[in-house]
Formats: C-alpha cells, structure tokens, sequence
C-alpha cells in the first residue's frame, strides 16, 4: 500500500464519512437552512446538478417534515437529528425523529393514481421514492430513522 | 423567500422567490385567496424565480386551483424550470394545470 493510499484523503475518499450531523428543534423553519447546507455539501460533491437542485433538496424537505410534523408532532421541545454520509458512489441521509414510526410501505400512496390528483396532500413518501435511489425507515435508539440513499449519477 | 402579487390589466401575477415549501406555503395560500376574495378572478403563478416545490408546496398549488375553479376564476403557471417540469411530470400534475412556458404566452392565454 502507498503512502498516498494511507492518506486521509484516500480514507476521506473511499469511506464514508459523516459530513453532517445536526440535531434540529421541531420547527418547519429549520428546513431551510439545513437543506441549504445538505445542498451546499452536494456541490462539493460533485453529485449532478439535477440531483442538488431537485433530488436532494426535495427528498430531504420531505423527509424532515414528516420527522417534525408527523414524527415529533411539532412539539419543539423534540428534536429531529439530520446525518449525511457520504463516500464516492453515493450519499446517505439519514433522518431521525422521536416518534413512533410508520410502516413505509402502507403510508406511501401513489397520487398520479385516476382519482388522487387533486389530492391535496400525500405526496410526500411518493416524491422520496421517485428522487432517491432507495428509502428505508429503521428504529434505532429508540428513535425513528428514515434513510435516503442517492448514487452518483 | 418571498411572494409578490401584482395586477397586470385584470390578472394577478404572483412571483414566488425562493422555495415554495411546507415553511411558507400557507403564506402564497393566504395571499390568493385574499385577492380572491376581493373578486380577483385571473391568477398567473410565475416560477421563474423560484428554487424547488416540496409536496405541501404542491398541495397548496392543488387546492388553490380548486378554490379558483368553483369561483369562476382561472389559474397558469409559468416559466417552470426543467427540474421543477419533472416534479409536476413525477406526480401527474402537468396534467392538471395549464403551464406556459413564458409568462407573455401565459398572460395571452387567459
């Protein structure tokens, strides 16, 4: 092994890393500035302009609303904890809140379904699913954690 | 992020700046309807200066089409960038509304 392959930067590279780790109030007007910042490390990245514009941000708003609304029930006194992982192929974010949980596949609808249009909400799990690679919703620490995956495309 | 309303001969063109998301969606909600009340009854939405629409963004869009509709009224959006294009394609939504590319071939199409 070379002494390039030891460096940090190697490991930085290779491994995945946790760029982010913040713990939030349950205020929808923290979303803003947490996903900038998720956002701000996408471009660093080098993930696709797509993918910090649309997918990430996206995803992410949703994700951490269902964690302060649903979740934590906007009580602020709760906390939701926002982790982003990251390695060469792909980033991971991880969303965790006080709550309960959900089963994900039997709260997820399908609103492009003939009579959901005009829904007013549920689309929600629907728009995690199509922008991110993979969604999956875990309890660990007696927390509800919600994972998005993305690959580098 | 902010929204702006301003009267164009007899349609209401609402600039949303910045993101239209679960923080403030209730803010574009009210000043609609607002104008609604009033007896406004032509909306144009302009998204040219708009980052990214979450789903309580959307679902805000959705109902205030409804409102508009049983008033008599009528809504365009317009200048959707292709990410915000694929979001409405994702949910159908380019269905439901009618989307102008600019905002002069929304204004014509009233």
């Amino acid at each position: 092994m070379t002494a390039d392959r030891d460096s940090g930067e190697h490991r930085r590279a290779t491994h995945p890393h946790v760029a982010i780790d913040r713990l939030i109030p349950s205020d929808v007007r923290e979303i803003e500035p947490i996903v900038e910042e998720v956002t701000r490390e996408c471009r660093q990245l080098a993930l696709s302009a797509r993918q910090c514009a649309l997918n990430v941000p996206v995803a992410l708003t949703e994700a951490l609303s269902n964690a302060i609304l649903r979740g934590n029930r906007g009580m602020r006194e709760k906390h939701v904890r926002v982790r982003a992982f990251v390695s060469d192929s792909a980033l991971v974010l991880e969303v965790a809140d006080e709550g309960a949980g959900f089963d994900l596949d039997a709260c997820t609808i399908d609103p492009t379904r003939p009579g959901s249009l005009e829904r007013e909400d549920g689309r929600g799990l629907f728009l995690m699913r199509a922008l991110m690679d993979r969604v999956e919703r875990y309890e660990a620490d007696a927390r509800n954690v919600v994972r998005l995956t993305l690959h580098r495309s | 992020m902010s929204f702006s309303i301003k009267k164009q001969g007899e349609i209401c063109v609402v600039d949303v700046e910045g993101q239209l998301i679960v923080g403030n969606r209730q803010e574009l909600k009210q000043k609609v309807l607002d104008e609604l009340e009033k007896g406004e009854k032509k909306f144009l939405i302009d998204f040219s200066q708009t980052g990214y629409i979450d789903s309580s963004g959307l679902g805000v869009l959705v109902s205030l089409s409804k409102k508009i509709r049983e008033q008599g009224g009528e809504l365009r959006l317009a200048n959707l960038n292709d990410d915000l294009k694929t979001l409405f394609e994702l949910t159908k939504l380019d269905t439901l509304f009618q989307i102008a590319d600019t905002r002069e071939r929304a204004l014509e199409s009233f």
